[in-house]
């Protein structure tokens, strides 16, 4: 079974269920810009209890907020200790406990954050760019598919190297590789004539 | 009821690097489907699957044509795909939203403009399928049968008058395919049925025999499936 590394909507009525797409997404941005502009123990420290505070409203759970956690934990266990050698603990402590605060932000969000009301959120952002050629429901369909993309690689990708495993293969790259670029590809393909079935993109 | 007419059709394909620069998928071919269902039935790669998807334009013909109601596919696509639904075996890739109400909202994005109307129109559309308490589930989670009448709930919430069903049960367990086949086979649409059980086209009003890219045997069920009995291997 795959599920997304990024969390999946998960349904509610919390103040954050019912804010805006813009507004949380804006919200999003303007903390990180913060995190790097003001740049200190007490920015990180607020931004460690906002994000703990966001879970906690938003009702992400806590496995679901380690598992947002852990896809990042090498590249941060790695910058943790570089910035303590540099620049030692506290500066490791600002730099990295930021990161897991906005990693944690962005769960809050997408458990929060239907997709459909993302995708009507695109749309209506993307309106004014019709005129030049944009078609506003392409770009959100794409974007959905995306997001549904991410956990089906996912588990393609684990089927196919149990497969190779099965054939005592796993330690030759190619023997999933192939299968898994193969796989995915022809799921693409069949995701687009299901697309053209449905009539979706003809208008 | 709806009209399907293959007016002439063939549909060559070009194999580039094979024995043969182009292999002829289907050859000359033409009906004229009125039924209320037709089952498609005939040994894997005998050209099911080709002769399905002509009905909604997903093929072409090389020559000839396929008309809808009177609409030719190759020219109207867009008003022929949104009279004819279509079913996959592995509904994995026509589930494209991440939840199972989002994937029916989006069939239904259409003919319900607001967002909350929309929701509740999805809603009642789980309801009649009874998939109402899946509707938060992320798709991934679902079994394959509930896939499958998930997906075709969301075809059928377009509301299309014909329905194509590419060997939608094959993949399958006995009770799901019984579920599956029942709900198909019950329903108002004009159904075409590519399918290996031989119970369900036995069920149809029509059954085409398909070999080797023709229609080898054409009329009642019972005689049809009979006669592919009799000379199956
Ligand atoms: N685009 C194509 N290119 C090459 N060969 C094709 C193409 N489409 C179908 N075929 C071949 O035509 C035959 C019929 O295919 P299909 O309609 O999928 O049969 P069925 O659904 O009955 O199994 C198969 O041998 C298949 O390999
Ligand atoms: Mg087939």
């Amino acid at each position: 079974m795959g599920f997304s590394p990024i969390g999946e909507y998960r349904p509610g009525t919390s103040v954050l269920h019912r804010l805006p797409v813009g507004t949380k997404l804006l919200g999003l941005v303007v903390l990180s810009i913060l995190a790097v502009a003001f740049r200190g123990v007490p920015t990180t420290s607020a931004l460690l209890g906002l994000a703990v505070i966001g879970c906690v409203v938003g009702g992400v759970p806590v496995r679901r907020a380690a598992r947002s956690l852990r896809g990042m934990l090498v590249a941060m266990v790695f910058l943790a200790a570089y910035q303590t050698w540099q620049r030692g603990p506290e500066r490791a402590y600002v730099v990295v406990g930021a990161l897991v605060a906005l990693l944690l932000l962005a769960t809050v969000f997408t458990t929060t954050t239907q997709v459909e009301r993302m995708i009507d959120a695109i749309t209506r952002w993307l309106e004014p760019f019709r005129r030049f050629g944009v078609r506003p429901e392409l770009v959100a369909l794409a974007f959905s598919l995306m997001i549904r993309g991410i956990p089906l690689t996912l588990e393609i990708a684990a089927e196919t190297r149990d497969a190779a495993r099965a054939r005592g293969l796993d330690r030759n790259p190619r023997a999933y590789l192939t299968p898994l670029v193969i796989r995915v590809v022809a799921h693409a393909r069949a995701t687009g004539d299901a697309l053209h079935a449905r009539g979706i993109g003809d208008d | 009821m709806s009209r399907i007419e293959f007016d002439g059709v063939v549909v060559r394909a070009v194999t580039p690097g094979g024995p043969v620069p182009e292999i002829t998928v289907v050859q000359e071919t033409t009906l004229d489907l009125t039924e209320q269902r037709i089952a498609l039935i005939g040994p894997n790669g005998s050209g099911k699957s080709t002769l399905a998807r002509l009905v909604n334009g997903l093929v072409e013909p090389t020559t000839g044509q396929v008309l809808v109601e009177g609409l030719d596919v190759a020219k109207k696509g867009r008003e022929v795909r949104r009279r004819v639904g279509f079913v996959f075996t592995d509904p994995t890739a026509q589930l494209v939203m991440p939840t199972v109400i989002e994937d029916i909202a989006l069939s239904l994005r259409h003919q319900v403009r607001g967002r909350e109307e929309r929701a509740a129109a999805a809603r009642n559309v789980l309801a009649s399928y009874g998939l109402e308490e899946l509707a938060e589930r992320s798709v991934h989670t679902l079994s394959g049968g509930q896939r499958q009448l998930l997906a075709i709930a969301g075809v059928l919430a377009t509301d299309p008058a014909v329905l194509v069903a590419d060997e939608p049960t094959t993949l399958l367990d006995l009770r799901n395919s019984r579920k599956i086949g029942d709900l198909l086979l019950g329903l108002s649409q004009q159904l075409v049925l590519a399918t290996h059980d031989l119970d369900l086209a036995l069920r149809c009003d029509r059954a085409l025999l398909v070999d080797q890219g023709a229609v080898v045997a054409d009329g009642s069920p019972a005689e049809v499936v009979a006669h592919y009995r009799r000379t199956a291997g």
